[in-house]
């Protein structure tokens, strides 16, 4: 073997820089740019499916939070903006034609929006969810239905309150805050008024 | 006389064309279209109702799936085309309701993560049956450090190695 001299030896080899030669080193891992970019892509998928997860999992929003802003335009052209009745108290009912429970509350609600109309500080608001107009209007014409009602339109509605199904009712306070929530129908009008009652000034 | 002959041969044919138009006219309101359950569920295969998730409203067997099949049937039968009456769905409930989400926002993802992990993937295994072939020689291309890339000593001791 013939005689050959080293150059170098390995103690005064110096050591890699972070980022050499398109490498990155980052927590310890020596990483390619394109593993680096497929990871950070990786991760951020993952976020955004946790994110996704989680709005499942939270529920329909609950009493003591603050009522999700929306407007409803009524089958009859009438807007009614959540925020521009601040200082009412405003039931918020979830239904559908097609929702037998919700025929089972029809007539309390009913019953109840004509005790509270004439006080003016009560304010009821139906909003009809995944339906069709004339199912919709008939069912309202059924049960004589006066308070005013219109279509989740997009869906928005019902996507802010984040709710599972018809019927489910919000009752929002005079601040803005949710004051108490129903899933499922009323079974009395007392049941309504003993909800309603407590945020009326005497 | 030639003007009065054209007149009494124009009468007959208002009276034919009069008759062809107007007939139909009366035919047309008389009997509306009404569309057959596979026009109807040529639509609804491509929409999906909240209510019923993950059911094709062509199959689904709720009532408010049925009331939304009656409301494609009438809008058929006013003539609307399968776009039309897709927009009205969304515009009414939402684009959750359409089989296929419309490219655009953050919808991109759906359309944009298969293929490109489908290249990723297929990037990975060209690469793993490169190295699986040559074994040998990418090895000692990788053991070499970056630092020995021009070291004599180094290219020396490999040929000599090749050598033996």
């Amino acid at each position: 073997m013939s005689e050959i001299q080293s150059t170098s030896s390995p103690s005064e080899t110096p050591a890699p820089p972070a980022s050499s030669g398109g490498r990155i080193v980052i927590f310890g891992l020596n990483l390619s740019l394109g593993a680096l970019i497929a990871w950070i892509a990786v991760l951020a998928l993952l976020t955004l499916v946790a994110f996704g997860l989680l709005r499942r999992q939270q529920g329909p929003v609950a009493a003591g939070q603050t009522a999700p802003e929306f407007t409803l335009t009524t089958f009859e052209g009438e807007q009614f903006r959540l925020s521009d009745l601040k200082g009412k108290v405003v039931l918020i009912n979830f239904w559908a034609s097609w929702c037998k429970p919700c025929e089972e509350e029809a007539a309390d609600l009913e019953a109840a929006w004509r005790d509270y109309q004439p006080r003016g500080d009560v304010v009821f608001l139906g909003v009809d969810y995944v339906d069709t107009e004339p199912e919709a209007k008939a069912y309202l014409k059924k049960f004589d239905i006066t308070y005013p009602n219109g279509p989740d339109l997009r869906t928005r509605a019902s996507q802010a309150f984040r709710i599972r199904g018809v019927p489910e009712t919000y009752i929002v306070a005079p601040d803005g805050k949710l004051a108490s929530v129903q899933i499922g129908p009323f079974t009395s009008l007392a049941q309504i008024k003993a909800m309603i009652d407590p945020l009326l000034e005497p | 006389m030639r003007e009065s002959r054209l007149f009494w041969l124009a009468i007959p044919i208002a009276l034919i064309f009069g008759y062809f138009f107007v007939g139909r006219t009366y035919a047309q309101e008389s009997t509306p279209y009404t569309p057959t359950d596979d026009e109807v569920n040529a639509v609804a295969k491509g929409l999906y109702c909240p209510v019923c998730e993950n059911i094709p409203l062509d199959v689904c067997p709720t009532q408010a799936c049925s009331q939304w099949r009656a409301l494609i049937r009438e809008k058929i039968g006013l003539g609307w085309s399968e776009q039309q009456i897709k927009d009205y769905f969304v515009a009414q409930y939402g684009d959750r309701v359409l089989a296929a989400p419309p490219a655009r926002g953050l919808n991109w993802l759906v359309y944009l993560i298969p293929p490109v992990a489908i290249a990723t993937g297929i990037y990975i295994l060209v690469r793993a049956i490169r190295t699986w072939r040559h074994p040998i020689s990418a090895g000692v291309a990788k053991e070499r450090s970056p630092e020995a890339g021009n070291d004599e000593y180094v290219d020396r001791l490999e040929e000599e190695l090749r050598q033996r």
